[in-house]
């Protein structure tokens, strides 16, 4: 079982202290946490991530760099949000603190009822190995490793028995199609094969929210849609919140359900894709 | 991550760039080899030295004397420091009896005239104990060692016997005559005795090189040994007697010193303080033994550093490893990390493939070491053989420099893995997935 924070009222933004998050406008219940795969789970807590003012600043010599400036954003559970922007926009650098793989320099990032600009580095470590799933461009296999192997890591950091693991790396590999290849190495797998053992590696920790960095990126057009059907149906069989950042506008208008536009470190716009 | 999963992904790892890591831990192990090497030398050496001086009989015996003032001051002096007892046959027995006495038994040397070819010979007679078949003395020997605790047997030391006969080994089988002064009690029981000359016949068993009846204590140099229990039955006169006879008494005899055997030499000190408040004289070498382990211990020391300089350059190969493996795998370290590796984790790992270079290394090394000093010794041995010298272990391998030497691998291992492990767990997981 685990505790779920829930809204009662609308958000106020404001800065948190490490303790205090949502402090007066959540009530705590407990929910189911055994997490099917294989059934779409009622969400419990219709916020996934709320950005409160987050910024991004870098320093590279004496200018001084604003990746992300002063962004507030709230993504519900179930959402599946199309981050767009050119090249430079701040849409990565967003994703990567979203994802805890960041800090940001000011702001509050709230997800799984924590404020990530206030964990340890190691509460980050476990938020990213247990709430969040990431699918990158260019796929990040280990190439040494086997696609079981490589679907299996996330579960060898989470410490999950043995005896568990063959089963949920067989399930996410049959999720995602690819579970007669089990032996093979990603070089012996096209691009779109080595994207789907990315996301069968992201999902084999039932993870709430998946991010995707430019999932096709690297794929040709027809596979780049079938990797895109596949994040929809896991979508909607799981309910999972999914988070793509991606600049190809017409392919985040046909699958996401909301688009958020960035421009120089800064959310020029949000709203419903269809 | 759990120890067995981190274990076989560092394993993995190590397996990745096999010959890189394989020279690495030929480095490690080359430079254990050479700790094990050294260090086996002078644990051989000191126990080839301890073992011929303990099994001589000088490092775990005691030598008991009448505590008696011979010097001539007054006889107070000699009770001044304790009960004067005569060392008769009552105190071998109550000697043989302290704790961790093996045996006791009286040193038996008197002069004598020995006969051979028809010519006299002056030179000091022994009694030898069946024990001292074992001290090492007589190994190499020529012929054969006593066959029973009294027979009429004799053997030569070398020196003696080169003045018999130039062919010291011709001599085995054939037979001389001693020629020795008894000491016969007088029937008044007044304590005096008379002397009588008297002629046993032995035969030559064998001829030893070495002294096995070294003087000590004032007797000299035993060059013709016969066993011990023959030497008690002749009842040659001693140093000892003339001193019986002056003090006149009890008829029965007394030894002029006994040498107790003690179990090992560290329970030389408790026998010889027991043995001195009996009443008794007494005396070792054990100050002797102790500066010999001191020699050795810095002998090894020495060693150690030496062999541990090898050690010391093959832990730089496994920085220069580890280091250029963060650099090729930066990438991987930023996906580990995006799926929920925390730093301690990714530290953990660089410790472990540096630790299991490390045991490669430790177990790798011990063996070169092992066949480094069989190669010693073989190669000492073939020499000594063509110089007719008995053949020695100069290398020993005990099982705590077995296990020391791979545990120092690992340790310093660990220590070469620290700044690596340390530099891969700080990794920026963005900066690192953006590595190309």
């Amino acid at each position: 079982m685990y505790l779920t924070l829930v809204l009662r009222n609308a958000i106020t933004p404001k800065r948190q202290g490490p303790t205090d998050i949502f402090p007066s406008n959540v009530v705590i219940f407990e929910a189911a946490s055994n997490f099917d795969m294989t059934q779409t789970p009622v969400p419990s807590n219709p916020l996934a991530i709320q950005l409160d003012h987050i910024s991004r600043h870098y320093t590279l010599g004496t200018t001084a760099i604003r990746a992300v400036d002063d962004v507030s954003l709230t993504i519900r559970t179930g959402d599946f949000l199309a981050l767009l922007g050119s090249s430079g926009s701040g849409k990565s650098t967003l994703l990567n603190l979203m994802a805890g793989l960041d800090r940001p320099t000011s702001g509050a990032i709230h997800a799984d009822g924590k404020n990530l600009a206030e964990l340890s580095s190691l509460e980050l470590a476990r938020y990213r190995r247990s709430t969040i799933g990431m699918v990158f461009q260019s796929f990040n296999l280990l190439p040494r490793m086997t696609l079981a192997e490589n679907v299996e890591l996330p579960l060898r950091l989470a410490e999950v028995d043995h005896a568990e693991r063959d089963a949920r790396v067989a399930e996410a590999l049959q999720r995602v199609k690819l579970d007669k290849r089990t032996g093979h190495r990603p070089s012996e797998l096209s691009g779109g094969e080595q994207q789907r053992t990315a996301i069968a590696r992201a999902l084999v920790n039932r993870p709430k929210i998946l991010f995707a960095d430019e999932p096709t990126g690297n794929l040709d057009s027809a596979t780049g849609e079938s990797i895109m059907n596949l994040l929809i149906e896991i979508k909607e069989t799981l309910g999972m919140t999914i988070i793509m950042v991606t600049h190809e506008r017409p392919l985040a208008e046909k699958y996401a359900t909301r688009l958020a536009i960035m421009g120089d470190g800064k959310l020029l716009s949000e709203g419903a894709a269809r | 991550m759990k120890l067995r999963d981190m274990t076989e992904l560092a394993v993995r790892n190590l397996r990745e760039s096999i010959l890189r890591n394989s020279l690495t831990t030929l480095g490690v192990a080359v430079g254990v080899a050479s700790l094990v090497a050294m260090l086996s030398l002078g644990v051989g050496l000191q126990q080839l030295a301890s073992s011929r001086l303990t099994k001589s009989g000088l490092f775990d015996s005691v030598f008991v004397t009448p505590k008696l003032n011979m010097r001539g001051g007054p006889p107070s002096m000699a009770s001044q420091q304790g009960e004067t007892r005569l060392l008769d046959e009552d105190a071998r027995v109550e000697i043989s009896k302290l704790p961790n006495v093996i045996e006791v038994f009286p040193q038996v040397r008197f002069f004598s005239e020995v006969r051979f070819g028809g010519k006299p010979f002056a030179t000091m007679v022994a009694g030898m104990p069946q024990s001292s078949k074992v001290s090492g003395a007589f190994d190499g020997m020529k012929g054969n060692f006593f066959s029973a605790e009294s027979g009429d047997e004799a053997i030569l030391q070398v020196e003696f016997a080169k003045e018999l006969s130039p062919d010291t080994a011709s001599l085995v089988g054939k037979t001389l005559s001693i020629r020795y002064a008894e000491r016969q009690q007088l029937e008044d029981n007044s304590g005096g005795f008379s002397i009588v000359p008297k002629e046993k016949e032995l035969h030559i068993i064998g001829v030893v090189e070495t002294e096995p009846a070294a003087g000590f204590g004032g007797y000299g140099n035993g060059r013709l040994l016969i066993p011990l229990g023959t030497a008690l039955s002749l009842r040659a006169t001693q140093v000892n007697d003339l001193r019986d006879a002056v003090r006149g008494g009890p008829s029965k005899p007394t030894y002029a010193s006994l040498t107790v055997r003690a179990k090992s030499p560290n329970n030389v000190d408790a026998i010889e303080t027991a043995v001195k408040k009996m009443g008794f004289g007494a005396f070792s070498l054990l100050d002797a033994s102790k500066s010999l382990r001191i020699f050795f211990s810095v002998f090894d020391l020495l060693l150690g550093i030496f062999g541990s300089l090898a050690l010391a350059v093959a832990t730089l190969g496994i920085v220069n490893t580890l280091v250029m493996a963060i650099l090729e795998r930066r990438r991987e370290i930023g996906v580990l990390k995006a799926l929920g590796a925390a730093d301690s984790d990714v530290k953990r790992l660089f410790f472990v493939e540096a630790g299991v270079m490390g045991l490669m290394g430790g177990f790798g090394g011990v063996l070169f070491g092992w066949l480094i000093g069989r190669a010693l010794t073989l190669a000492t041995n073939i020499y000594l053989k063509r110089q007719e010298l008995p053949t020695v272990e100069i290398a020993s391998v005990p099982w705590w420099l077995v296990l020391g030497a791979i545990s120092f691998a690992v340790l310093v291992s660990l220590v070469a893995g620290l700044y690596p492990a340390s530099r891969a767990a700080k990794l920026n997981p963005v900066e690192a997935l953006r590595y190309e």
